[in-house]
């Protein structure tokens, strides 16, 4: 798009914005139950261009993406008259009368960078709580993600308030310019390299940024008590990594943590349950590029990491496809043991103690998830206490991105700000705090000119301490 | 000594002694000890510094943070179990506040000790390691402050740094888990692109121009009063929610303007300069920023009480101004001081654009008895905070978040708000084995998909299929 067309988008939205229509419940509603109608109306057309930019199967499109922006936008229908509910708050008696509330207010114009490995859902979703506040709002989709750039530039404006709601297509020069602009909100989702590009480009508006990284998310697989069990954990860990956009995911685990003691049981479990998954090729999704192919390639022909290949490992660049790949204690200070991989490989470290895990995990940066496998009560409250990381699942992974209540974000290397749910609909607003005031009571202690004995009245009242107040008012007390 | 500073608060920090409510309690009550036993000391600091009434020492306010945070820590720390629903069932789902790490704490000269601690006491109680580095052009309590909070709080978690803009500029260019600034704008969005680096997530507590809407129906002795108080009883005007400029209507304004003369008379005296109730100028640099406000052509006729000023004393005398140009400097900058242009309008409404052609304030206040303004107003002009028929009193409210949007700032604080602006909300799910469904998982089939859309759309029937999956096992 060219930088004066651009310079109209952002104006037309400003404009919408101010003409105050995005603020009715009326508007939003009508907002979210359009997104609702797109989505089902043109889910195939999403399936297929998802399918197109990522070899997405359509069980995990509908899994991962559409079905959960369906669930998230009739979540916000159903709640958005409580969530756009003033809040009433305690003011103290010396103010009376008076009355104080927080009052949820949209920012006004929002732009959102989505990342191309969840292209759909990583744009809708925020777009989802931006309109819910109440907010006008730029989509600019991943340029690696193509398809899917163009059925929403295609179909969003149909379905919602062209006016209000646009996507802007391009590359990283596009980003750059729409950064030029002031908003009243970035979320950024995608690598750390270019969020700290957007939160200096955003700090000469002062606008506030949300930035949705990634992380070396690590799974602690301690001893599970049953077949049945273990074979329950290998089922969530292998979807978890591989069956999430091929591990390309910034929830999918990256590395593994198991005691060495315990590894052939892994492994052998481990095995099994990939083949059976995978045994359809088309079941896991493809590598986006081949950039990113190259860069994943390189991860495993380290000549330090070679070696460490327990599994899998074959690579086909002209169908992007890397096979699901295991490896074993490869080198701690290897680029794929210090990178976020973000690819189908699967480094297994082992370890004496399991309890040794959380050593670990405290030396590298903040997660956007922690994972831990493990029945034990005592090393459950220690990872909870003594690591951070966005979000901690115990006995599952991934899920925890499906549950509104909970909120979604990183903290540290992994980001800044949480979205899902209502919180999606706190992160594009302005709390703004409100007080109102009667003539009814002047309480003249609190002009100049001051002395002694104001300060000892307000001393007082400060302390909420009425009767104090009083004794000193009628000079009982000092 | 930036570097050192973080480094040793970080290897503090990983301790984890910060953790336990019970360190967290120690080092508040130190604060309040500190704020109790020190009163005298830090009262002649702030005179020193900007020639403060005792009234204006907020020392109480600190107390009253400190207390609050006390009160409630157990309840802020507890984890708060939220309903995981019924997609992963069964499980719990619960949010837990953590520590973000290590913080930075900069603070402003207006009131230099209480936008110092009140923020410390906040990243304390959300149990983490602060460096404090309060302004250096309030230099008296920024010794004060270096010389105290180590004899009463923990000093390997709790440091105090002073100095101008190379030790600040130093200590920005290390990593923190966060970055608390309150100050300008200027400065705010340097703080931001150097936080940019370490992708450290701010708060900033900016400025901006605070309107204040008169409408005609009001008792204008009342408004007066709480305007003037909002104005010249806080910090003679240098804080960042004192009235900026009025806006009322051409018919009100004799009135107004009478009765805010009426009203500085009896507060301040025939001799403001000489009244002990009014705060100098902080500096010459600022002295001299004000007097060319209010000596710019247009403006300097413009003036209709007041503008006395001793440059000796850096003291200015609460000054009105009637109907100054809209493109003066005084009406483009944030004053940040006693002078007080009253703007007038046909109709009070017409103030509505004038507010939203500016850029938006950290607080807005209207004086009116009419409902319908009053909710028009809300809804029509975004600040940091509304108050009406009041100014300034929400600062004191630690049920209310107190910060600013746009311009003004980004982040809150006060009460609850100072615990969560230096935590981190972490999600906790916890699942077990039982209720397995083999529909998340490849090869992916039609029926798998049926389920998986029924289980997210919270069809009865499909999560039964799902779940009851754990009978077949994996």
């Amino acid at each position: 798009m060219a930088v004066a067309e651009l310079g109209e988008t952002v104006s037309e939205l400003r404009q919408a914005y101010e003409s105050g229509r995005t603020r009715s419940l009326a508007w939003r509603q009508a907002q979210l139950r359009g997104l609702l109608r797109l989505l089902k109306e043109q889910q195939e057309t999403a399936f297929e261009a998802l399918h197109e930019d990522l070899g997405k199967h359509r069980a995990e499109a509908y899994r991962d993406e559409v079905g959960l922006l369906m669930k998230s936008a009739n979540v916000a229908l159903r709640q958005l008259g409580k969530w756009m509910t003033p809040e009433k708050v305690w003011v103290p008696l010396v103010a009376f009368p008076a009355t104080g509330q927080i009052v949820p207010e949209p920012l006004g114009v929002i732009l959102i960078f989505a990342c191309w490995n969840v292209p759909l859902g990583l744009s809708l979703e925020p777009l989802i709580g931006a309109i819910a506040a109440g907010n006008a709002v730029a989509l600019k989709p991943s340029e690696l993600s193509p398809c899917t750039a163009k059925f929403l530039a295609e179909n969003v404006g149909k379905y919602m308030d062209a006016a209000a709601v646009k996507v802007v297509q391009g590359g990283p020069e596009v980003g750059e310019q729409l950064m030029e602009h002031r908003w009243d909100k970035v979320l950024f989702t995608g690598s750390p390299r270019v969020g700290r590009a957007v939160m200096a480009a955003a700090s000469k508006h002062l606008t506030p940024v949300a930035l949705e990284l990634g992380g070396k998310c690590p799974c602690i697989f301690d001893m599970m008590s049953s077949a049945r069990e273990l074979q329950i954990a290998v089922n969530r860990i292998v979807g978890a990594k591989w069956s999430c956009c091929a591990g390309q995911a910034c929830l999918a685990i990256d590395y593994l943590l198991v005691e060495e003691r315990y590894l052939p049981v892994l492994l052998k479990v481990l095995k099994s349950t990939m083949k059976r998954f995978f045994s359809d090729a088309d079941a896991m999704a493809r590598i986006v590029n081949a950039r990113h192919f190259q860069r994943l390639s390189n991860l495993l022909k380290d000549k330090e990491v070679a070696p460490s290949i327990l599994h899998g490992g074959s690579m086909d660049a002209e169908n992007l496809y890397i096979e699901p790949t295991i490896l074993l204690n490869p080198p701690l200070d290897s680029a794929i043991m210090t990178e976020e991989i973000f690819g189908p490989l699967l480094p297994i470290i082992t370890l004496k103690k399991i309890e040794d895990s959380i050593a670990f995990v405290r030396t590298m940066p903040k997660p956007l998830a922690l994972y831990a496998f493990t029945g034990d009560a005592k090393l459950r409250r220690r990872i909870v206490e003594e690591t951070s990381s966005g979000s901690v699942t115990f006995n599952d992974a991934v899920v925890q991105y499906a549950i509104d209540a909970l909120p979604f974000g990183g903290v540290g290397q992994s980001g800044s700000g949480q979205y899902h749910g209502k919180y999606s609909f706190e992160m594009f607003s302005h709390k703004k705090a409100v007080m109102k005031r009667g003539y009814l009571i002047e309480l003249t202690l609190r002009y100049p000119p001051w002395n002694e004995r104001k300060i000892a009245l307000m001393r007082h009242l400060y302390r909420f301490d009425y009767f104090g107040f009083v004794l000193c008012f009628l000079g009982l007390r000092r | 000594m930036a570097t050192a500073a973080a480094e040793q608060l970080r290897e503090s920090f990983l301790t984890g002694k910060t953790r336990p409510a019970a360190w967290r309690e120690a080092q508040l009550r130190g604060v309040l000890r500190m704020v109790t036993e020190m009163e005298t000391a830090i009262c002649d600091a702030l005179h020193a510094d900007l020639a403060k009434p005792r009234t204006e020492s907020y020392v109480q306010e600190v107390k009253s943070s400190c207390k609050f945070a006390l009160k409630n820590l157990k309840k802020w720390m507890k984890p708060q179990k939220v309903s995981a629903g019924v997609l992963t069932f069964p499980s719990t789902a619960r949010i837990a506040a953590e520590p973000l790490g290590v913080v930075l704490v900069i603070s402003a000269w207006n009131y230099p000790f209480l936008l110092s601690v009140d923020p410390v006491i906040g990243a304390i109680a959300a149990g983490n390691a602060v460096v404090l580095k309060p302004s250096e052009i309030a230099s008296a309590t920024s010794t004060l402050l270096a010389e105290l909070l180590p004899r009463f709080v923990d000093g390997s978690f709790i440091k105090v740094v002073e100095g101008g803009v190379p030790e600040t500029t130093a200590l920005l260019e290390q990593k923190w888990d966060k970055i608390f600034y309150t100050g300008n704008g200027k400065v705010g969005r340097i703080v931001l692109s150097l936080a940019a680096k370490h992708l450290t997530p701010v708060v900033l507590e900016l400025g901006g121009k605070c309107p204040v809407v008169v409408d005609s129906n009001v008792d204008a002795h009342v408004a007066a009063k709480r305007i003037a108080v909002g104005k010249w009883g806080c910090n003679n005007g240098q804080a960042c929610v004192a009235p900026d400029f009025i806006i009322t209507t051409n018919s009100f304004a004799p009135k107004l303007v009478e009765s805010l003369e009426k009203v500085l008379l009896k507060f301040y005296g025939k001799d403001p300069l000489q009244s002990p109730d009014l705060s100098q100028i902080v500096n010459s640099n600022h002295f001299n920023r004000l007097s060319r406000l209010m000596d710019e052509e247009m403006v300097s006729d413009k003036v209709v009480f007041g503008g006395q000023r001793d440059e000796l004393q850096l003291k200015i005398s609460p000054t009105l101004l009637l109907d100054v140009p809209l493109d003066s400097a005084i009406m483009k900058e944030e004053i940040f001081g006693p002078l007080l242009p009253i703007i007038t309008a046909d109709k009070i409404h017409e103030s509505f654009a004038l507010i939203n052609s500016m850029t938006k304030p950290l607080a807005a206040y209207l004086f009116t008895k009419d409902s319908t303004l009053q909710d028009q107003f809300e809804n029509g002009i975004s600040a940091g905070a509304t108050i009406i028929n009041d100014t300034s009193i929400h600062l004191t409210n630690l049920h209310l978040p107190f910060g600013g949007v746009g311009e003004s700032g980004m982040g809150a604080y006060h009460g609850t708000f100072s615990f969560e602006a230096f935590s981190h909300k972490k999600a906790i799910l916890a699942r077990c084995f039982i209720g397995e469904t083999k529909a998340r998982y490849p090869p992916y089939t039609p029926e798998k998909l049926k389920i998986v859309k029924g289980v997210l759309k919270g069809n009865l029937l499909a999560m039964i299929q799902a779940i009851s999956g754990c009978a077949r096992g994996a």
